[in-house]
């Protein structure tokens, strides 16, 4: 044991120095490579949904654009301060664009867009703060929810459709409200369950599964046979419980259908409303490269499917019906005939 | 009288040593299983310690848990575990950064108010625990936990747009609104490194007054008395139970003032984004700093340096998350090896009484002239 141990460490010391070594290198000769840095939100990388996104975007563009993408986690407790000290060490570093990823990085890149002019920043889910170098890639997550509103409503039995929320903010409830009117819209006499799993500072409803399950079982109790689940990893749990039961889920963020870790349960994943958060930086990085940076309001709605509904599951394209009332709705929302709320 | 206190010192400073040091040692150790360089990150914390930016944030950072973790030490001399300060904090946060908001006054008086009302909110919040425990004998620790969690769910309502949020425009953030700039505390400015909040030598002032309460009052000889003893101490005279309410009131009022900091001095408005986690963290921080004053100050000192110099570290391509294995270690330590020393205290006065009967009387009259 002790050998191997000291073994490991050794050969890992070597790793470290050199990884070290070629980053500081790179730092050096900066100029010629376009580097990208995204700082992540709270959760950071490995939440399954917004920050894995965001990574999945930079990781793109590494491969494609053959950009050199550093990343940086926030820490716990902190303040705007060493939001501020994180993208300046990361903007300082040469990195363009540098990517908040989430709302509370607003009052920092106002900040720091000021301290580098050249430097391109893009501001996810914000468009309160603006700049001639600041790209705010925003999302109509409330269009793509009422699409899946109409299928919920067209696909009960019961008349009654569960949402779970994670974690009760403004962002979320983007979702809620954009469902809960495609559903209302489509069948008036319809129940719609609300439930949200935290209230901040609590984020555990974005990460603990056993919350969404224990969520999804009271509203299947209830009578609700589609449960929609905007609750990043916590929604994997609704999907399970809805599995279980045998009744419809409705995946978020990705497209749940396709995820390896919700393999057994995808037969019920009749659908899910995907941000394409992923396609949203890597845009962005490739219009700094191309040496047009995206600047202020970079929308991504229905129109441009930035949002929308996956279709993998064949049970859900059989439903023609189904499928026939959510191209009419996005069709009217596109042509602005359905105005789809923010807010409950 | 100088042996003695000699003998103190040694003892009292050999529980946060042998904490830091066996906490150093482990943290190398944890490094070196999960196959990392042990020396590299350390050396980058160091190094990031250099930069004025990062100075500024490990003073400011220290200032607020230096005011959170003397709420938690007073409780601590009482006997009392105030889990809630984390609570605490958030609420009188909070409130007072709505009350902030909604009041326009000249200068010096907005911040007074401001302050005043996180004294009050925060002192309130922990009166709670301290009459719950006082009236029907519910423990602190229960009650000031249940206290985070309603916490959590009043902020929450309290801060929904319907109530007395504000949701900016273009924004998904919630906030109490912006407090006007009479209500800023002005800060030190550092140039590139950016401001020392001002409250940072409120923070500073109050350890003194803390100190002089503790060891040069009436009131400090009593809740020191309470907290060795609550029996011996009602017996000379002490009415325990207004100790108990009056020792949860101070440290809810600290509690509550560990928010103002950030609050009067940046962000000037209280959000979804605003810091948390500093109630919990000051626990620790008062227990490596064994409750006195300096000692806290040191263990603020040192945990703002671990927790602001370590977060470029991913940067590097290390995990910054050793920062909270080290401080986690450290928790271990400062308690095991605080009872190490403590039994290695008490051994070595029970050896010198012993030594001293078995020189017969001469004691008395010794003790009598150092007197």
């Amino acid at each position: 044991m002790g050998l191997t141990a000291a073994a490991l460490a050794l050969s890992a010391t070597a790793c470290g120095k050199s990884s070290t070594g070629s980053s500081s290198s790179s730092s050096a000769a900066s100029g010629s490579a376009v580097k990208a840095a995204i700082a992540y939100d709270i959760g950071g990388r490995g939440d399954q949904s917004f920050n894995d996104a965001a990574f999945a975007g930079l990781q793109k563009a590494e491969k494609e654009l053959g950009v050199k993408g550093a990343e940086a986690e926030p820490s716990q407790g902190e303040s705007d301060a060493d939001k501020v000290a994180r993208l300046t060490s990361l903007a300082r570093a040469g990195n363009n664009p540098v990517i908040g990823v989430g709302f509370s990085y607003a009052p920092a890149i106002a900040k720091v867009a000021k301290q580098f002019p050249k430097t391109t920043f893009g501001l996810i889910d914000d468009t309160s703060v603006t700049a001639p170098n600041i790209a705010n890639l925003v999302f109509n997550e409330e269009q793509g929810s009422y699409l899946a509103g109409v299928v919920a409503a067209k696909a009960s039995k019961t008349g009654t459709v569960g949402f779970i929320g994670g974690v009760e903010v403004p962002l979320i409830k983007k979702f809620e409200a954009g469902y809960t009117q495609g559903v209302k819209d489509t069948n008036p006499k319809a129940k719609v369950l609300t439930q949200y799993l935290t209230q901040p500072p609590n984020f555990d409803g974005f990460s603990k599964p056993d919350l969404g399950k224990a969520a999804a079982e009271g509203q299947l109790d209830k009578g609700a046979d589609v449960i929609y689940a905007a609750a990043g990893l916590a929604g994997s749990g609704a999907i399970e419980a809805a599995s279980a039961a045998g009744k419809w889920a409705i995946g978020v963020d990705s497209d749940q259908y396709k995820q390896a870790g919700l393999a057994s349960y995808k037969n019920q994943i009749l659908t899910s409303v995907t941000k394409d958060v992923s396609g949203s930086v890597f845009n962005l990085i490739k219009s700094v490269k191309d040496g047009k940076p995206q600047t202020g309001e970079i929308r991504y709605g229905l129109a441009t499917n930035g949002v929308g509904l996956a279709d993998s599951n064949p049970a859900f394209v059989k439903m023609t019906d189904v499928t026939a009332a959510v191209e009419k709705a996005k069709k009217d929302i596109v042509d602005g005939k359905i105005t789809v709320k923010t807010a409950p | 009288m100088m042996k003695i206190d000699k003998d103190k010192l040694i003892i009292g400073a050999a529980g946060p040593v042998l904490a830091l040091v066996s906490s150093f040692v482990l943290t190398v150790l944890v490094l070196l299983a999960t196959g990392l360089d042990p020396i590299e990150p350390i050396r980058l914390m160091i190094d990031n310690a250099g930069y004025s930016d990062v100075q500024v944030l490990i003073v400011n950072y220290t200032g607020i848990l230096y005011l959170a973790a003397l709420g938690v030490a007073i409780g601590f001399r009482m006997n009392l575990f105030n889990i809630g300060v984390e609570g605490q904090y958030r609420l009188a946060a909070m409130v007072s950064a709505l009350v902030g908001a909604a009041v326009d006054l000249p200068g010096p008086l907005h911040i007074l108010v401001i302050v005043l009302v996180a004294i009050a909110t925060g002192a309130l919040w922990a009166g709670i625990a301290g009459i719950l425990k006082t009236t029907r004998g519910v423990s602190e620790v229960v009650s000031t936990i249940m206290l985070n969690a309603i916490t959590t769910s009043l902020v929450a309502w309290l801060i929904l747009p319907k109530n007395f949020g504000v949701q900016p425009a273009g924004s998904n953030d919630l906030t109490t609104g912006q407090i006007p700039e009479s209500g800023w505390f002005p800060g030190i400015d550092m140039g590139e490194g950016g401001q020392i909040y001002g409250f940072t030598f409120v923070a500073l002032a109050l350890g003194v007054v803390y100190w002089f309460v503790i060891n040069r009052t009436r009131f400090g000889f009593d809740l020191r008395a309470t907290g060795e003893s609550e029996s011996a101490a009602q017996a000379s005279g002490v009415d325990a139970k207004k100790m108990i309410i009056t020792a949860m009131l101070i440290s809810g009022g600290l509690a509550g003032l560990a928010g103002m900091p950030i609050l009067l001095g940046e962000s000037h408005t209280y959000s979804l984004a605003f810091p948390v986690g500093v109630g919990f963290t000051a626990i620790t921080v008062a227990l490596l700093g064994r409750n006195h004053p300096v000692g806290i100050l040191f263990a603020a000192l040192l945990f703002a340096f671990l927790e602001k110099a370590s977060s470029s570290l991913d940067i590097a391509g290390y995990p910054k998350e050793i920062t909270q294995i080290m401080q986690g270690i450290i928790v271990i330590a400062v308690v095991v090896s605080y009872e190490l020393v403590r039994r290695y205290g008490t051994r070595r006065q029970q050896q010198k009484v012993g030594e001293e009967l078995a020189a017969g009387g001469a004691i008395k009259t010794d003790k009598e002239v150092s007197a």
